[in-house]
């Protein structure tokens, strides 16, 4: 699967250096459209157009309702704990009026570049955020509640469960202003506490928006 | 050095009860399981000899070692004989009144300076003790499964439990080659506090139409290096164990994560109960999905 990478801005799902960035061919070859950190212009001669996504919806690029100009467009992100490496997942979005083939195609990219690929639906968080999310709030709270320090509570996590690392080593170590990033997009989609930001990750979004 | 000789094991013919008497006998101390079921004990002591025969097998233990470690090793119906425990560890069914009367009943056959210990994953510690005269001498100890590998043990003291008495049981635990952490008297202490509502959480984004439950938990494992995905993990330990986790800590905390999914209720009502039954998230005579 030939693709072509159209590059507007800083990508966290391949940042400079990523050997898959070297790997594109020019627009005018490729089977696929991959579009990183930029607005898109939609092109249904492509099997698929991909298209970075952040925290927002894949219908903010798209419109909600089916059209024929967007049915090869499939969103998608590689999943990455704030700063470090991206992982090899990658999250696939579709609309309920995606094509198939658009979305066979995207996968084929990803695998063929040797990522594990997902496909979920167009909801908010997808399905990392979605989950991890609600738990890391429910761990910071229960830190602040006392419940135990947070050495006993990842490694609690760790021998309990196998994890190889803690909830909130994790959290922490992915950036706390970046998780209240998140979760305020998150909490504004679905307006439920699970999601609202906690204490920690307010405190941090405020000093990091104060220099601090 | 733990002041504690001999330590007794209740509901010591279920899985949770027997591996904890094998942490017990292993550490080094002459260990009675006591159970209300004879053919429970008889069926567990099999299990610990064979677990055993295999540690030798594998060259964890000597035969002499072994032995010795099934020599420390008694098993007994009648509570009276629990008379000579400095610590009994209890691990019989999770209902508060059970407990509490268990603990009336130890108060009477054991001396004075005995320790009680809680297996409980979603009781309080504070209220089983209230079953007790001596709740200074209650403590939670909450053992992971299967207990006879997993070194980690959750330790709670009850409101009313004394530092000597918490001191004495968390040595207890070390003497053992456990690792205790310390946790508050909370429902689901810190391991079910955040796995219960994350496994509901990973259900009800099936029930949403998020994702298939093989593309949910290959993402999990992917992304996060877990060893598996919160629906593999529900279907082991079995869906209408997750509804009554559910119904043990929603009740206390009202929070709507923690009470059980529509999607898992009616999976239960169907009799899809994960691996036990052959189906739930997935079926295991292949590889399809439910749902999928």
């Amino acid at each position: 699967m030939r693709y072509a990478i159209v590059r507007g801005g800083e990508s966290r799902s391949f940042p400079e250096g990523d050997p898959f960035l070297s790997s594109g061919s020019s627009i005018e070859d490729a089977e696929a459209v991959i579009h990183l950190g930029a607005a898109f212009v939609p092109d249904p001669g492509k099997s698929a157009i991909l298209v970075e996504l952040g925290t927002e919806s894949l219908a903010v690029h798209t419109g909600e309702d089916a059209d024929d100009a967007f049915a090869n467009v499939v969103g998608f992100a590689r999943y990455r704990n704030g700063d470090d490496p991206p992982s090899r997942l990658v999250e696939l979005v579709r609309r309920p009026w995606t094509k198939d083939g658009a979305v066979e195609a995207a996968r084929k990219v990803f695998e063929n570049a040797g990522l594990e690929v997902v496909l979920c639906a167009d909801q908010a968080g997808r399905i990392i955020d979605r989950l991890v999310r609600p738990k890391y709030n429910a761990a910071l709270r229960l830190l602040d509640e006392g419940l135990a320090t947070q050495a006993d509570m990842d490694l609690t996590c760790r021998l309990g469960l196998g994890y190889p690392d803690g909830p909130i080593e994790r959290v922490k170590r992915g950036g706390l202003a970046q998780h209240f990033e998140v979760t305020q997009a998150l909490f504004e989609t679905y307006g439920t506490p699970a999601y609202a930001p906690p204490r920690q990750a307010i405190v941090a979004a405020r000093r990091e928006r104060t220099g601090k | 050095m733990t002041t504690i000789r001999t330590v007794g094991v209740c509901g010591a013919g279920g899985t949770m009860g027997a591996g904890i008497a094998i942490v017990a006998a292993r550490g080094g101390f002459r260990t009675i399981s006591y159970d209300t079921s004879a053919e429970a004990l008889e069926r567990a002591a099999k299990q610990t000899a064979g677990f055993f025969g295999k540690s030798v097998e594998r060259g964890k233990l000597t035969s002499e070692e072994r032995d010795a470690v099934l020599g420390r090793m008694e098993r007994t119906t009648k509570i009276d004989d629990l008379a000579a425990c400095d610590l009994v560890i209890e691990a019989v069914f999770e209902d508060l009144e059970i407990k509490r009367s268990l603990l009336r009943n130890l108060d009477g056959v054991c001396p004075d300076h005995t320790i009680f210990a809680s297996n409980t994953s979603t009781l309080s510690i504070t209220e089983i003790a209230s079953g007790s005269t001596r709740p200074d001498k209650v403590v939670g100890m909450h053992f992971c499964l299967p207990a006879q590998l997993m070194k980690l043990i959750e330790m709670s003291p009850g409101l009313l439990t004394s530092e000597e008495t918490f001191k004495t049981a968390w040595e207890w635990t070390e003497q053992c080659g456990q690792t205790p952490v310390k946790t508050q008297d909370k429902p689901g202490f810190i391991l079910n506090a955040l796995l219960v509502p994350f496994n509901n959480d990973a259900i009800r984004a099936v029930e949403a139409g998020v994702a298939a439950p093989g593309d949910i938990d290959k993402a999990i494992k992917t992304a996060l290096g877990y060893k598996m995905g919160p629906l593999e993990l529900i279907d082991l330990v079995g869906l209408d164990t997750q509804v009554r986790l559910c119904e043990a800590f929603y009740p206390i905390t009202l929070d709507p994560r923690a009470a059980a999914p529509p999607l898992l209720r009616r999976m239960v009502a169907a009799g899809l109960l994960g691996r036990k039954t052959g189906r739930g998230f997935y079926t295991y005579d292949g590889a399809t999905m439910f749902g999928a």
